[in-house]
Formats: C-alpha cells, structure tokens, sequence
C-alpha cells in the first residue's frame, strides 16, 4: 500500500526554518536525509521531495478565458506544503509509524518540533 | 523455452543447490543472481550450454568461493564440506527455498519480493516494476528479508505449507487485481504449479492452484479498454475454456472442506454457469456457508450475503448485509447498492454506490461506482 506523507508549513511566509541558528537548520536537514536512507534501506521509500518556500509559492486560476491568473489573495490561515513522502508499507499502521519519525525532526532549539504530519493513501489503479 | 523461461525454471534450483552446498541462504541467492546476469549477457551470444543447469552453478559456485575468499570475517567458512550435490534431490531444495523464502518473521510484502527472485526468477527491476517501487528501494527489500532471515532462526519444514500458498496468492492477487500488470497473475499460476508438483498429495495446494486457474479464466472479460466489467455483466465467450477445464478437472478430484478449496468450488461454479443469473446459487450459498464455519471473515459474510440474494430475494440479502455491518467498506456499501437495486430502490442504491466510490483506494472501482450511481438515475 502507498501513502503520502505530507509535511505542512502554517502561512505563505519564507520557511520560518530559514530564521533559525545554521548549525539547527543543517541538523534538521541531517535528520530528513537520514530519515531518507533508513525508509531506502528497509525498502520503503518510493518518493520524497522538498518544495520551495511558500513565499515564492503562486495560487494560480484561470480568468474567463482560460489563461493563469496568478498571485491571487491568499487567506491568512492557509497553510502549504513544505514536503512529501511516498511509502511503500504493509499496513496503514506502518506509515503512521514512519510519520511520527518525521514529527520528531529537530527544531530551533534542538528539540524534537513534533510536527503534525498527514498521512493519506495514494490511490492506484488496481482494484482492491 | 526462450532463454528467460529457462533461467526462471532453473532459478529455484540452482538457488537450492548453492544453498545447500554452502549454508548461506543469502549468499547463495546472491551469488546466484549475478549468475544469471552473467548467463543473460552471454547465452544470446554463446548459445545456451549443454548443461545449463549445471554452468549456473559452477558460476554461482564460483562466486561464492570468491566471496569466502575475500571476506576475512568469514574465515571459519573455509572448513564447509561440500555436499555431494550431484546425489541431492533438487526437489527437496526447491520446497525448502519456499519455505525459507516465507519465513515467518518476514512481512507479507518480503516474502513476496523475495520469493519472486529467488523462486520464480524475476530479475529486481522487473519485480520493481510489477510493484511500481524504485529499483534501488525493491533491491533493499530483498537485502533485509535475507538480513532478517539470517538472525531468526526457523526450521524450513511442512507447517510453513500455508505460509507459502498465502504469499503465492498475494502474489496472484496482485496480478489479477491489477488491469495493466498480467505478469503477476501469470506468476502467481506458475509458483501454485511448482507447489503442486512439489506437494501432489496436498488437497489445499491443488485447492489453490484450481483457484487461480479458474479466476485469472475470467481474465479477457473483466476489463473494457481500461474499465472494469462486473461478473453479472461479462462476456461468457472470452472466458479461456481451457484453464477453466483444468481448474475444474482438479477441484473436482480434491474437494474437501479447505479454505482454498471451497473457494475453487465457488469460481469452477460460476465459471460452468452460462449467465450470472443461471448460475447455481444455492450451491454457492451452502460453500459460502461452508467456509463461513472454517474460516470466517466479513468478506465472507459479504459473498454469502449476496448468493443468499440470488436464492431468496434481494430482501433476504439485505438481511444478511445489515446483520454483519461493515459501514466503511466500499465493497459493503456498493453491495448493498447492488441489493437495493435489485428490490427496485434504485435511488439508493445510486446513494450507496456514490459513497462507495469516496471509500475505495482504486481509481477503477471508484470509475465504475460513479458510472453506476450516474447510470442508475439518468
């Protein structure tokens, strides 16, 4: 079975990680690579990317011809993706697990942030 | 045979061999991969050798006395006596790299990888592929299921039987559940009929094989272009009569109260049937109950439900829906849909089967639930 995991960042600023001391910042980064290769090395890993700041993020629409509309107003509690991941698990229970991993990435303090993080199945063309 | 139906035939028994000679079930699979490599660049070139058998596992061999040789930690590994592998009964070595293959401390999802290589002889990018997984990420899979099969020791013996049918039923589910990925289905068929000739004398492996066959019979008619077509709505005539022959032929001489074997008994049913509504229900019915009694499950419950329907009425079905809820289920709901469809509440049933299509992880089901509920109210 499939899952995303979706890591969301509150409000269209730049990265509030981009405050944060360097030395945080690369420790964070540690923990996500390592995370990586751990999901690889089990055999778990289909997929996963980091996306660029929300502040560089366009809302774009279609105006009545059809053609981009972009940087529209953006609701102050929209929140917006920051990263995914895509697993390959035997069980929703198992991605539940390997997303509380990633809740535990270091913060500005060095302390584990506990990040919220969705889980959802990705949906495939196979019948169940 | 083309030179990959040969190589995936002697794959289980090369594997067997070199484990057997060298007691290093990880290794030997390694080893014996490479082989095959080696002998997919050279045959087309070379020719197959006389002895093809016989070349992989002088190659394998090889490989392995290489390995021991460069691997200074393994250095007790040069006192290994060497089998005298000539005598051995390759047929014992290939039922045991089933067994070792599902050992019980593997997920299902290891077992099946790395019975795929090791037994069927599927190279890592092709079982990759058949998973929709990087190459890289199938290949690790395989890595741990051997790691983990080194730490946790088990004894490869006959109560492993139906860890094995379970893993080459997934694997056949895979298949046939998927519309674009034949080979797995195909696979499925073709590790249920090594089991068969390994174990002759056992009903529930017969069972399973007749259960395949009679299922994947009913291949050609459960797509349209890439759309799924119910059992009530396919076309009879593309069913592959041969495979339903076989399947039959078998059930019929090892019929018993098995779990695999009910299930055959219910497809080589509707697969005799010349219509859904011809089918014999109330036989279908009494197997569901059958299985019901020796291994019950909701999606048993689900089928007895409807056959009862076809029996005694979509109102007794219904019945027998509602006495077994399982409310978030797609397969649930849409049976119900169905249900009310046939007692005549057709706005309910577009309900139903509305709902199903937001619960289902397929993107077919969820196209041929929305069809439905679209359908039954234009």
């Amino acid at each position: 079975m499939k899952f995303m995991l979706m890591m969301n960042h509150p409000g269209k600023a730049a990265y509030q990680i981009n405050s944060w001391p360097a030395e945080r910042i690369q420790a964070h980064i540690q923990f996500m690579k390592e995370l990586n290769g751990k999901l690889k090395a089990d055999g778990e890993f289909v997929d996963g990317q980091g996306l660029i700041g929300p502040d560089q993020a366009k809302l774009v629409k279609a105006d009545s011809s059809g053609r981009p509309v972009t940087d529209g107003v953006f609701p102050e509690t929209k929140e917006f993706l920051a990263g995914f991941w895509i697993v390959d698990v035997d069980s929703a229970q198992r991605a539940y697990e390997i997303a509380a991993t990633v809740s535990m990435a270091p913060g500005p303090d060095g302390k584990p942030l506990h990040m919220n993080v969705e889980v959802r199945e990705v949906m495939q063309g196979l019948p169940t | 045979m083309s030179l990959t139906a040969i190589l995936r035939e002697l794959t289980p028994q090369v594997v067997g061999v070199i484990t057997r000679r060298y007691r290093d079930f990880a290794a030997a699979e390694d080893a014996v991969q490479e082989a095959l490599l080696a002998a997919a660049k050279a045959w087309p070139t070379e020719g197959v050798p006389d002895h093809p058998k016989a070349w992989l596992i002088a190659v394998a061999s090889r490989r392995m006395i290489d390995q021991v040789r460069s691997n200074s930690a393994r250095r007790d590994r040069e006192q290994i006596t060497f089998a005298a592998a000539e005598a051995q009964d390759l047929h014992d070595d290939s039922l045991e790299l089933m067994f070792t293959c599902c050992h019980p401390a593997l997920t299902d999802s290891s077992a099946i990888a790395l019975t795929l290589r090791a037994v069927a002889g599927l190279t890592t990018d092709e079982i990759a592929r058949a998973f929709m997984v990087p190459e890289a990420t199938m290949a690790q899979r395989i890595s741990r299921a051997k790691a983990t099969i080194a730490k946790t020791p088990f004894e490869p013996t006959i109560d492993r039987l139906p860890a094995v049918m379970h893993v080459i039923y997934l694997v056949f589910n895979e298949g046939y559940t998927a519309i674009d990925r034949v080979d797995l289905a195909q696979e499925g068929i073709r590790l249920g009929r090594l089991l068969h000739a390994l174990c002759p004398d056992d009903p529930e492996v017969a069972g399973l094989l007749a259960l395949m066959l009679l299922t994947d019979a009913r291949r050609a008619a459960r797509t349209r272009g890439d759309e799924l077509v119910p059992l009530d709505d396919q076309d009879r005539s593309l069913w592959n009569r041969d495979q339903i022959a076989e399947g039959s032929a078998l059930i019929q001489r090892v019929f018993g109260p098995g779990p695999y074997r009910i299930q055959a008994a219910i497809a080589a049913l509707h697969d005799d049937a010349a219509s859904f509504d011809a089918t014999d229900w109330p036989q279908i019915l009494a197997l569901y109950g059958t299985l019901a009694a020796i291994e019950p499950s909701p999606m048993v419950e689900l089928n007895r439900a409807i056959a009862l329907a076809m029996v005694e009425g979509p109102a007794a079905g219904l019945s027998a829906l509602d006495a077994h809820p399982w409310k978030d289920n797609h397969r649930w709901i849409a049976a119900r849909g169905h249900l009310l469809a046939r007692a005549g509440d057709l706005a309910g049933a577009s309900a139903h089967w509305k709902r199903a299509a937001t619960r289902t992880s397929s993107t077919a089901e969820r196209d041929y639930l929305l069809k439905k509920a679209a359908r039954s109210l234009g």
